[in-house]
């Protein structure tokens, strides 16, 4: 193999795993070592910098970066990284003298966000401090999208969603809120310099061609609209036998806010498996805990309705079978059909992208399910001054999703605007520093502690289900956010490696304790991943590959379930191992915050 | 300050004969100085612990003092360890030997607990041929102590501190050739893949087993003047043969040319297997490997390797033939067989 690169920005970034995975690529360890140092400010300016949300993502991320977690590959369950952020949300001080202000005089360049979600507020958030004049247009009476129509309050209260909604408007935001932009064709037509449409995925999945669907006008509800239509407080009231369809998130929100609207019964029913289910699993638990009943393997037949009146669903018995590239069948088992009573169905079964309000004939092209065609770097659609994020760019995914591309896009715009090719992309900001301090002492806690993962307090079923804005997760408190913080194995603290300095003593070798570390003859990576110090087995994992060393042999490290405990460096007698801090972060359109002080 | 090791370990570790990862062979953390060749040697006896499946507790390791004499708390946790007055370490595993013979021995010894004050121990273990490998870090300086040369300090070669050694070194490998050692061998800590199959090979052999292996103190003794570096062993390395040790019962997979090879049978059926040997030298003859030596002094090389081995070894036990069952299991009937058995031996003499 040949000797790793590692002055390629890439290559210690995806060392942690955590931030890797983070579609907006969080710097998460940094902040968690922020927590443990109760420094939640800077902790808090940390993620706002990068996630725009912290309080609303600490809640409710969909948290790619926990399965990613280096922890899980050596113990059960990974750092409650999310929960973490709450953390540094709850305990925040003063944060927006810490923000950057929309200047006074402005550049001369007007922009609209069409949607007032995650994506478009993101690129207010980086737009904002360069001056431009910002329109932002949404139909809600509020800012926040999805998060404030589709999540119920008691994942997420209202509070804490105004208050970074509205860090972001407090930047010289002009909002319309009340507003429904019904044709581009007029807006286009207007003076705005570049347009950015973070219209989410608003249409619920229907059922359209299930028998009896139609046969009521009551009674049958589409799953994200009812959701808007609880959190906007039109309705108050639900049946009390209460049938969920679907196995995602959305299904999930939907029962626990049934059993709050006065549902006796409420039960969630998917076609498929569970194991095939879409929703989190905390989600799953979390409904479970409350009481919803969650069956499998049914999909619905019809609708069952006498004078106009829902008595219930039919639901068909299958089993899935799967073929060799894992593709699904659902195979009717031959059992008899199953009748389920109910007052009220809630259909959540997925959401589309929906544009209607865009004329076919403006140069904006369509492709495949009715999508935009979009740049996946830059987020330009076909007609250069129109850009997509979020959603309504390549279909639904979660929030964070759309904050990473909210970043995109307003690089975009400010290339665009600036009259600069927007393919002109900044690399991303990054720096290493040796963390050593003296003979055994490093800037960064280095002990790996034992814990297993602290669970989040919850409040009292009886009292969460008489509320529906009562938040049930209460959070960590602040020991032990600091016991959980510490579990993180500090992935950022690089183990950096100086061939020149080796004198091939071993001890690094004999001392790592998960036996990443290996001096042996070079050779092709398949053959070398068999004879090191442990079978490395993770591909997605490099190998960290040093210069030849005076014996002819090279160092290797593996770096899947390397601890970062800093052992190599200390048993290291000339230094060739340091423990390095290395800080990535994507750049921004405009400077956020001066992180000088970290 | 991380004086705890991790308790995370590779979870796809994998283990040995008797289910046994390599962790399990495992001690405390060391408390040497970082880079000091004594932990690649306490890690190439984890290492052969582990390729032999010996179970922990049938091992028992022996010490006396010195940087070398504290390694035993850095390996084999889960074995019986006793660290005995400096140099007088031969005498206490002397005792353990023969009041159980069912455990493995593990000597551990320094340049000055064996080359100085334990001398007069250290020969006469030799010479009985006590059941045990007897491992000595040789650094050639006296660590603990900031670095005077010791009697193993080659003569002309300068301390630290400038000091040049006046007076010839005393070589542990030929002084056991000389008494009559029955396995003699001499490695280098900066070449575990020599130094553990001799570890191995010297655990299997029944008597006295001397590994003397050259161990750089990285903080006293590894300047360009001294001959007991890292640069200048790795510079002056001579080998008699690279070294296979194939414990019984075990296939024998690798085949070597003929004439450039030997294989010498142990007295439990393994095999150590000797390969691109050194021209005239015959790892059973000790004469060619007191040659050896010799000629390797002159030409100012290190040699290492199996330089002797006696398949025919007696040891102590054998020599003195005896009991075979461990003091400590024998019953009262077994040492008061009563007023009839003890006529008959006075009789005998009668």
């Amino acid at each position: 193999m040949k000797p790793t690169n590692i002055k390629d920005p890439e290559y210690f970034h995806k060392v942690v795993d955590c931030q890797y995975a983070c579609p907006a690529h969080t710097p998460v360890p940094e902040y968690i070592r922020l927590i443990a140092a109760e420094r939640y400010t800077e902790a808090y300016m940390v993620n706002w910098e990068s996630n725009v949300f912290p309080g609303i993502l600490g809640r409710t991320c969909d948290r790619p970066c926990e399965p990613a977690c280096r922890r899980g590959r050596i113990e059960e369950e990974p750092v409650a990284i999310c929960r973490l952020k709450r953390v540094a949300a709850d305990n925040k001080g003063e944060v927006q003298r810490l923000m950057p202000a929309a200047p006074k005089q402005k550049n001369g360049k007007k922009i609209a966000l069409i949607g007032g979600g995650p994506a478009s507020l993101t690129v207010a958030r980086d737009l904002a401090p360069l001056g431009y004049e910002i329109h932002l247009y949404d139909d809600q009476k509020a800012g926040g999208g999805m998060m404030r129509s589709q999540i119920p309050a008691f994942r997420l209260p209202e509070s804490v969603l105004d208050e970074e909604v509205n860090y972001v408007l407090d930047m010289g935001v002009d909002a319309h809120f009340n507003t429904y932009v019904s044709s581009m064709k007029d807006l286009l037509e207007k003076d705005y310099d570049a347009i950015f449409v973070g219209t989410g995925a608003p249409r619920g999945g229907d059922l359209p061609k299930l028998p009896g669907r139609w046969d009521t006008k009551e009674n049958i509800h589409l799953g994200i609209e009812w959701l808007a239509s609880v959190a906007f407080g039109h309705t108050t009231r639900i049946g009390k036998k209460v049938l969920v369809l679907g196995g995602g998130n959305t299904a999930m929100d939907c029962c626990r806010t049934a059993l709050r609207l006065g549902a006796g019964q409420v039960t969630v029913v998917v076609r498929s498996p569970f194991r095939d289910m879409k929703a989190s699993p905390w989600e799953i638990e979390d409904a479970q805990r409350e009481g919803v009943t969650i069956l499998n393997n049914m999909p619905p037949k019809k609708f069952v309705v006498e004078n106009g009146k829902l008595k219930g669903v039919l639901f068909e018995k299958v089993a899935a079978i799967y073929d060799e590239k894992g593709k699904r069948t659902l195979i009717p088992t031959g059992e008899p059909d199953v009748f389920m009573e109910a007052d009220d169905v809630l259909v959540a079964i997925g959401q589309d992208n929906a544009f209607p309000w865009i004329e076919r004939d403006l140069g904006i092209k369509f492709g495949n399910w009715d999508l935009p065609v979009v740049d996946k770097t830059t987020f330009q659609s076909t007609l250069d001054r129109v850009f997509f994020g979020g959603d309504a760019a390549f279909g639904p995914k979660n929030i964070i999703t759309a904050v990473a591309h909210g970043h995109q896009a307003a690089i975009s715009i400010d290339l665009f605007c600036r009259g600069e090719s927007v393919y002109n992309r900044p690399a991303p900001m990054t720096n290493l520093v040796s963390q050593k301090m003296g003979i055994h002492e490093w800037a960064y806690d280095s002990l790996v502690v034992n814990d297993a993962r602290y669970l989040v307090p919850h409040v009292e079923k009886q009292l969460a289900l008489q509320d529906r804005t009562l938040e049930v997760e209460l959070g960590f408190d602040q020991p032990t956010g600091f016991k959980e913080a510490q579990r993180c194995l500090n992935c950022d603290i690089q183990t950096v490696f100086n061939t020149s300095r080796c004198i091939e003593c071993d001890a690094c070798m004999d001392i790592c304790p998960t036996s990443c570390i290996t001096f042996t003859l070079n050779g092709e990576e398949d053959e070398l991943r068999q004879r090191l110090s442990a079978p490395a087995h993770n591909t997605s994992q490099d190998l960290y590959v040093s210069e030849g060393l005076p014996t002819g042999r090279v160092m290797i490290k593996d770096e899947d379930v390397c601890l970062h405990c800093g052992l190599c460096a200390e048993r290291c007698p000339t230094a060739a191992w340091d423990m390095q801090k290395y800080l990535y972060q994507v750049t921004k359109a405009a400077p956020i915050w001066n992180n000088s002080m970290l | 300050m991380t004086y705890i090791k991790p308790r995370f370990r590779h979870p796809e570790l994998p283990r040995n004969k008797i289910g046994y990862a390599k962790a399990d062979y495992e001690g405390a953390i060391s408390t040497l100085c970082a880079g000091c060749g004594h932990d690649s040697i306490s890690a190439g006896i984890v290492q052969a612990c582990y390729e032999l499946s010996i179970e922990p507790h049938r091992l028992a390791k022996l010490s006396g003092i010195g940087c070398s004499s504290k390694t035993p708390t850095y390996f084999l946790s889960n074995s019986h360890g006793f660290n005995a007055v400096h140099g007088r370490m031969p005498s206490i595993a002397t005792g353990a030997c023969l009041a159980n013979r069912e455990l493995i021995y593990l000597g551990v010894s320094g340049d000055g607990d064996s080359a100085s004050i334990g001398m007069g121990q250290f020969v006469h273990a030799i010479r009985r041929n006590v059941n045990m490998v007897y491992i000595v870090m040789n650094n050639g300086c006296y660590g603990l102590t900031k670095g005077q040369h010791s009697a193993t300090a080659d003569a002309g070669a300068q301390s630290k501190t400038g000091s040049t050694n006046p007076f010839p070194s005393i070589d542990l490998v030929g002084l056991a050739l000389e008494l009559g050692a029955t396995f003699v061998g001499r490695s280098f800590s900066g070449d575990k893949k020599q130094l553990v199959p001799l570890i191995k090979a010297a655990m299997s052999h029944p008597g006295f087993a001397l590994l003397d292996v050259i161990s750089p103190c990285v903080t006293f003794n590894n300047q360009p003047q001294s001959t007991k570096s890292y640069d200048y062993v790795r510079a002056h390395l001579e080998a008699t043969a690279t070294i296979d040790f194939v414990p019984h019962r075990e296939e024998i997979t690798v085949s070597y040319q003929p004439g450039h090879s030997a294989s010498v049978e142990l007295h439990d059926g393994s095999v150590i297997q000797l390969h691109k040997l050194a021209p005239h030298w015959d790892p059973t003859d000790r004469n060619s490997a007191v040659t050896r030596l010799l000629e390797s002094k002159m030409k100012g090389e290190v040699l290492t390797g199996l330089l002797y081995i006696d398949p025919e070894s007696q040891g102590l036990h054998e020599l003195e033939q005896t009991v075979e069952q461990p003091l400590n299991t024998l019953k009262e009937e077994d040492l008061n067989p009563g007023a009839e058995v003890l006529e008959e031996i006075n009789n005998s003499f009668r």
